[in-house]
């Protein structure tokens, strides 16, 4: 990793703001403004503000973008209606997970890609390798910055900047060329925290007035700006993996229980076959939650144990703020994957006794609408 | 932030000297660095520490530290309150997180550590 870090057009506005920056895929990322806890407190009971900017977005333009698209990812983008996103993992001819992205269907013959920054080139180079005729694939990814607006409060924080009908964006689902706070963005129902709450993708020029308008708007509802700290415990406690931790392209997606984003049935794709076969003989491992008895934590590579065996290992690991208690995943042989079972963790030679546990550790409370 | 009446290990330690005994945590610019601590591992009552010398776990959300004695002897109190709520060490890291009292063996090692100068020297903070 030579090349220098890139930074989002925010980068001034966290400095300002206190935020302690670190190197996150390629980028110049806030990890903390105030801290983690609070952050991921604000998040889940009023809102909070992330600049997801590094993320890439690739635009497909053109009458081959929709078999691209179909031909590159394991959901079934055909049933992507317009303005509408779609959540899907993107395999290896072997079913490997190479990235996990949103498939935003933009236009007629025009799809959006939003993929993991750590993965921009390779999926561009993935994406560009296998693309037919009549498809114009542009990376984007420079001049889209990305907010995501998380927490129960947030539509009430963006309806004060827009005049556009938040409540009638569904979840996945999006509306382009709104009005937010003067700039034209397009505004998703989609995020990554278990929250209700929205994307919102502008010009990068105007990235600084959004952002400052956004926490201005929601300052009465104790809105905090929040970075990747709060990001991976908010992710984490909603079952919501991580490519590079919980899934790369050594497993598949109905290894990590994404089985339900395959769909064998829809026509040809890279890996189906893979899929198909992995799906008949059984899966050699399944990604699993677990809970452990104390509130040391569980971190990425940590052996899991059961009856002092190793059996598999974490993926991810932190203390869960909201549920309180030290929560993970990792993968175990699927006879042992089963919510209940008793499992310990190896944390500096010392077996931590644990629970697998079902996800997703966090359900938001879905009371009226 | 950094008491006068302290000593400070290069490990971000701080040890006060009580009659004959020594009371042991961690700096604010430790607590800080890690923010949000949730976990802390402290040795046993009758226990024997050794200077400069790991006697439990820090661990923040994002990280995980050894403590290491600024002083070698028989830990003869461990701050029980504190591993039930770890978070105190970033509030108070003087006061309500202290870790462990010790018995030293040798008081003459808490002049191996640093002054409240030399370690705000050694962590880049301006003197007050």
């Amino acid at each position: 990793m030579d090349e220098p870090l890139k930074r989002t057009p925010l980068y001034a506005a966290h400095v300002a703001a206190g935020a302690r920056m670190i190197p996150f895929g390629g980028w110049e990322m806030p990890v903390q403004y105030s801290g983690i806890m609070e952050e991921h407190r604000a998040v889940r009971t009023r809102a909070g503000l992330f600049d997801v900017s590094h993320m890439g977005e690739v635009d497909l333009v053109g009458r081959g973008a929709g078999p691209l698209v179909q031909w590159l990812v394991t959901n079934d983008v055909g049933r992507v209606a317009l303005n509408q996103a779609q959540y899907t993992p993107m395999c290896t001819p072997e079913g490997g997970v190479i990235d996990d992205l949103l498939v935003y269907h933009v236009g007629d013959d025009h799809f959006m890609l939003v993929v993991n920054a750590a993965n921009t080139v390779e999926d561009l180079a993935w994406i560009r390798e296998h693309a037919g005729g009549d498809v114009q694939i542009t990376d984007r990814t420079e001049e889209i910055a990305l907010l995501a607006l998380q927490g129960p409060r947030a539509q009430e924080v963006l309806a004060r900047l827009t005049p556009a009908p938040l409540e009638a964006i569904r979840y996945y689902w999006f509306l382009d060329g709104v009005e937010v706070a003067g700039r034209r963005a397009l505004v998703s129902r989609t995020g990554y925290t278990g929250e209700d709450g929205f994307e919102l993708y502008v010009d990068a020029t105007q990235a600084a007035h959004v952002w400052n308008a956004v926490l201005e708007a929601g300052r009465g509802a104790g809105i905090l700006p929040a970075g990747l700290g709060a990001r991976d415990t908010l992710r984490l406690e909603a079952g919501i993996l991580l490519h590079g931790n919980d899934m790369d392209k050594t497993v598949t997606p109905l290894e990590v229980g994404l089985g339900w984003t395959v769909k064998l049935g829809k026509g040809e794709f890279i890996g189906a076959e893979a899929l198909a076969r992995q799906k008949s003989l059984g899966l050699p491992r399944r990604l699993v939650g677990f809970t452990l008895r104390e509130r040391v934590i569980a971190r990425h590579g940590f052996p899991i144990q059961e009856n002092g065996r190793v059996v598999g290992c974490v993926t991810s690991g932190s203390f869960g703020p909201t549920v309180e208690n030290s929560i993970g995943l990792g993968f175990v042989p699927p006879a042992h994957a089963e919510p209940g079972r008793r499992i310990a963790i190896e944390i500096r030679g010392r077996a931590v006794e644990g629970t697998v546990t079902k996800l997703p550790f966090y359900k938001r409370p879905t009371g009226g609408a | 932030m950094y008491p006068k009446e302290l000593r400070y290990s290069k490990e971000h330690e701080w040890a006060k000297v009580e009659g004959k005994r020594v009371r042991v945590g961690i700096t604010k610019f430790a607590a800080d660095r890690l923010s949000d601590v949730v976990y802390v591992e402290l040795p046993k009552v009758g226990s024997e520490v050794a200077f400069m010398q790991t006697f439990g776990v820090v661990e923040s959300v994002k990280a995980v530290s050894d403590l290491y004695s600024p002083v070698s002897g028989k830990v003869v109190e461990i701050n029980q309150a504190l591993v039930e709520k770890p978070e105190v060490i970033n509030t108070d890291p003087y006061g309500e997180a202290w870790m462990i009292v010790v018995e030293p063996r040798d008081l003459s090692e808490l002049q191996r550590l640093l002054d409240a100068d030399a370690y705000m020297a050694l962590i880049g903070e301006r003197q007050s």
